[in-house]
């Protein structure tokens, strides 16, 4: 029952990575498209917690702290160079 | 017992499933950019939430230890979510609006896009 539910999990946030990538695709504006990084890396920490049950095992977890850390760092240099020309100041 | 420990795991990964689903279908379903500064909210808090819920769980009773490394993740997406969507307000604001388009911002000072800082030394206008 859990690997059904698991398959299922994986499915949702794959197809969600795809609107996103629509989303990046099709945006009209810089904002759209660094939302939808953003969602991205959000959906990417999901799946790799969920390949960590898949498999068994924590050392996964690790990874997906390391993607919330760069993900959020990547997001705001995108947002400070987009605001300002400049990352750091 | 059995059946219920994994009929719990199961239910929080579908809730977890559907919330990302929905929040990254938000994505494409909304029309205007500060709009969609609404729809991942979904996916981080319940969608990644009840992921993590689940992994703590299915480590706990399962694997039969406990974890809380899951704990940090949320804590720290919960930390940065704001951050970030402030940060993408201002970007869409400082590309598509004018200061005369945002309403009054009942203070002293303007809003900080348009207005210089407070306090700021090389002003020599007044």
């Amino acid at each position: 029952m859990i690997t059904t539910a698991l398959i299922f999990a994986f499915g949702c946030f794959g197809l969600g990575l795809l609107f996103n990538l629509w989303r990046i695709a099709t945006g009209p504006d810089n904002a759209d498209r660094i939302l939808a990084l953003d969602t991205m890396v959000i959906n990417i920490i999901a799946l790799l917690i969920l390949y960590g049950i898949w498999q068994g095992t924590a050392v996964y977890y690790e990874a997906s702290m390391l993607v919330a850390m760069v993900g959020f760092v990547s997001t705001v240099a995108y947002c400070r160079f987009v605001l300002r020309g400049d990352i750091i100041e | 017992m059995e059946f219920a420990i994994e009929a719990l795991i199961s239910f929080f990964l579908i809730v977890a499933g559907v919330f990302g689903l929905v929040g990254s279908f938000g994505m494409i379903k909304l029309t205007d950019t500060l709009q969609r500064l609404h729809a991942p909210t979904k996916a981080t808090t319940l969608g990644v939430g009840g992921v993590l819920i689940a992994s703590m769980l299915y480590f706990l009773l399962i694997k039969g230890g406990l974890s809380f490394h899951e704990l940090m993740i949320t804590l720290f997406l919960f930390l940065t979510a704001p951050i970030t969507a402030n940060f993408i307000a201002k970007t869409f604001i400082q590309g598509n609006l004018r200061a005369k388009d945002l309403p009054d911002s009942q203070g002293e000072f303007g809003w900080s896009v348009y207005a210089d800082p407070p306090n700021r030394t090389d002003d020599n206008d007044e």
